[in-house]
């Protein structure tokens, strides 16, 4: 075992370290296109290895270009990755049978803890297919002529793609026609679930693709595909149109709803956080009151005389209409002025969701009062005045 | 229909104010402001009278208590001390003013002094004292003081007579016997004497109003001024204590309940004092230990934000005048967002309602 462990951490080593630059630049955007690429499109071709002992003689220019990762070596990096994750179950003392990525990812973090922000810059491991950018293989074979049809239209997936498509588009209306001469033509109109998917975006089109793709080019594509989708189509079709359109999921973040409490005097009574900047502050809301505020102990009008952070205490009431229903103690400490004001609305917006209705709840969220904001004051970095702000230059 | 219930048509019988009056406006006459109200009211209040092209004050009631108590004073017994007091807005100089209108329309003699805090800070001249060599004068504020008090009580400076002779300087002296317009008029003429003026005139009337020939109200803004701290130095830099101005010194004396024949309405207000924290209203905080223990004692009265009913009279008549122009003004949520921006507040109120 001890033996077996060196290459594996080794291997483990490299990869991660590999990992760890590869993903860096891939985050940077590698989008460039460059002819040697392993291909992988819909409708692919047969792969054709490049014989480099073979062809030494004609300098392949296009893999000069770019780093280029042989099938061959990507097989390697797979085995290699299964090999290793097997190894960190059995360190991690888990089942290597039943070891998912979500184990992976929670083993490296635990095993190499980083206190880097930027989540990108971190340890991972994952699996070679996510970490190395698709590649095309070479479409050409030793004679030098192009295996695909399209080749020399520069887009050769996305033209056979929208081929393919008008195609079965042309099929429907076929279809269609027949029926018609026939007479068994049924006026169906499609339910189709407009809410819930949506259309590939362009970078995701570029990616299935391997290509690169310009705004018209994807018009035209999402323009066919919605004509395609609007007939009615078979069982195939519908697959094929399917296989473009990604589900949307609508953001509802469950808001957790407390139910209401009540103290000694028999008051319905609610709590709520929040927090701004460096603020915290906690409010407990009244029902069947006049709108007294008391914060700290004090007054609202003397704890905040400025009529602006008056307003923001306003603002929950003022949107639910209920401004002169509720009373509120809170206590809030930290923060400044502005961000005490803040903090208190953002917990009072908590606080009121557990008197009003769902549908109000969304309103408000939508609303944004029952976010919390995110903005903390930047770091000062070394050899600039400020976060953002340079010294003064000087010519000389 | 809004004319009927939030304004008081009736100038004259000020003395009918009563409990049914409260929350509505009254007018004062333009008269009545340029000689009582020379020097009183405070800024913002005189803006809002040049807007609106007229004066109105609401009927509240710290204001009706301390109007009871006035009618019901015995002349015989020494004056009585009210202070209004409460927290920054609430109103207490324009109750004071209120007080003052009442007793201009009775027929007392007006002693106003409209913010005791403008003399123990950022004051240019100081000079030292003709009178007495330890304390210092301030001839700019005292002259300026003076001529107020003239418009005011012009009728009754001829009346009252001095009772002893004043030597001013090598050539000047006033007479025993004179009217008090000429102590006054000396005052204004020579600025320099300006400040020993103002501590005659506040002597004498101190003096003769025990003898019941007019009634005297002392109306003091800011009282805590004449026992704090001031923000003023001597040349060498070291601070002068309010004691060392003559001024105060005379002011001191004033407020002191050793006389007969009137009565003493004072404020305390956090708003120009010096070294107080913001949040202090109480007369205990502001006025410190010596200024407590020499106004011991005296009647507190307690002036709060607006309650609903005075609330709604100041939003209609600010509606009725024109004045809130937004859409929402008139509405029932428009309403509550003052209320809830102002506290029911009258100085926030006033501010929020403010052009921009």
């Amino acid at each position: 075992m001890a033996a077996l462990r060196v290459p594996c951490g080794a291997a483990a080593s490299y990869r991660l370290f590999l990992g760890g630059r590869v993903s860096f630049a891939r985050g940077q955007g590698l989008w460039k296109a460059a002819a040697a690429k392993l291909q992988r499109s819909p409708g692919c071709q047969i792969l054709r290895l490049r014989h480099t002992t073979v062809v030494a003689a004609r300098k392949n220019v296009a893999a000069l270009r770019h780093e280029t990762y042989t099938v061959d070596f990507i097989k390697k990096q797979i085995e290699e990755f299964n090999i290793g994750k097997r190894h960190l179950a059995n360190m991690m003392g888990e089942d290597p049978e039943t070891f998912t990525q979500e184990d992976i990812d929670r083993a490296i973090a635990y095993l190499f803890p980083s206190g880097l922000f930027e989540k990108r810059a971190r340890p991972i491991m994952k699996h070679p297919e996510e970490i190395f950018p698709k590649q095309r293989a070479i479409q050409w074979g030793e004679d030098g002529r192009p295996f695909h049809f399209l080749f020399y239209t520069g887009k050769q997936s996305y033209y056979s793609l929208m081929h393919e498509a008008y195609g079965k588009l042309l099929d429907v209306e076929n279809r269609q026609d027949q029926l018609r001469a026939k007479g068994l033509f049924s006026e169906k109109t499609k339910a189709k679930d407009p809410i819930g998917s949506r259309w590939l975006i362009k970078e995701e089109l570029e990616e299935m693709l391997v290509e690169k793709l310009s705004d018209q080019d994807y018009a035209q594509f999402t323009r066919l595909l919605e004509r395609l989708s609007a007939l009615p189509c078979d069982a195939a079709e519908e697959e094929f149109v399917g296989s473009f359109r990604r589900s949307v999921t609508i953001p509802l973040r469950k808001q957790l709803t407390e139910p209401l409490q009540c103290d000694e005097k028999g008051m319905a009574f609610s709590t709520g956080q929040g927090n701004r900047k460096t603020a915290k502050a906690k409010v407990a809301v009244y029902d069947h009151g006049s709108g007294r505020i008391e914060v700290n102990g004090v007054d609202y009008l003397l704890y905040f005389p400025v009529t602006q952070d008056r307003e923001q205490l306003m603002f929950p009431f003022h949107f639910l209409d209920r401004l002169g229903e509720h009373d509120m103690t809170c206590t809030v400490s930290g923060g400044g002025r502005a961000a005490q004001a803040g903090a208190i609305r953002l917990a009072t917006a908590r606080a009121l969701c557990s008197f009003v209705t769902e549908d109000e709840v969304e309103w408000m969220r939508q609303a944004g009062l029952l976010t919390a904001d995110p903005r903390v004051r930047e770091r000062k970095k070394p050899g600039q005045e400020g976060a953002r702000r340079k010294f003064t230059w000087k010519k000389r | 229909m809004l004319k009927g219930m939030t304004r008081l048509i009736s100038r004259v019988h000020k003395a009918k104010h009563g409990e049914q009056h409260e929350g509505q406006h009254y007018n004062i006459s333009f008269q009545d402001l340029k000689t009582v109200f020379s020097h009183g009211l405070p800024p913002r209040f005189v803006m809002q009278v040049k807007t609106f092209n007229e004066a109105c004050l609401m009927v509240r009631r710290p204001a009706l208590e301390l109007l009871h108590y006035l009618k019901n004073t015995n002349f015989a017994h020494p004056a009585v001390r009210y202070v209004f007091y409460g927290e920054k807005g609430t109103g207490k100089t324009l109750s004071l003013c209120h007080s003052i209108h009442f007793c201009a329309k009775q027929d007392w003699l007006i002693l106003h002094i409209p913010d005791a805090h403008l003399w123990v800070k950022n004051c240019r001249d100081l000079l030292q004292s003709t009178y007495n060599k330890q304390r210092f004068d301030q001839p700019l504020e005292a002259s300026t003081w003076l001529k107020n008090f003239k418009t005011a009580n012009e009728h009754f400076l001829s009346q009252i007579k001095v009772q002893e002779k004043y030597v001013w300087n090598k050539r000047e002296s006033t007479e025993k016997g004179s009217p008090l317009g000429e102590v006054v008029e000396q005052g204004i003429m020579r600025v320099r004497n300006a400040t020993d003026a103002v501590g005659i005139v506040l002597k004498e009337l101190k003096r003769q109003s025990s003898l019941g020939i007019f009634r005297l109200l002392v109306a003091v803004d800011g009282v805590n001024a004449l026992w704090g701290r001031t923000t003023l130095k001597r040349e060498d830099k070291s601070p002068i204590a309010p004691e060392e101005l003559a001024f105060i010194y005379n002011l001191r004396k004033m407020v002191k309940n050793d006389w007969q024949g009137g009565a003493i309405v004072l404020t305390v207000s956090q708003t120009g004092s010096l070294f107080k924290p913001r949040k202090a209203y109480l007369p205990q905080e502001l006025l410190g230990k010596e200024g407590f223990d020499a106004l011991d004692p005296f009647i507190p009265i307690l002036v709060s934000n607006y309650n609903p009913k005075e609330f709604e009279s100041c939003i209609h008549y600010y509606l009725e005048n024109n004045w809130l122009q937004h859409e929402k003004a008139h509405t029932e949520e428009g309403k509550k967002e003052l209320l809830f921006l102002s506290n029911r507040n009258p100085g926030q109120l006033e501010r929020l309602c403010a052009y921009l």
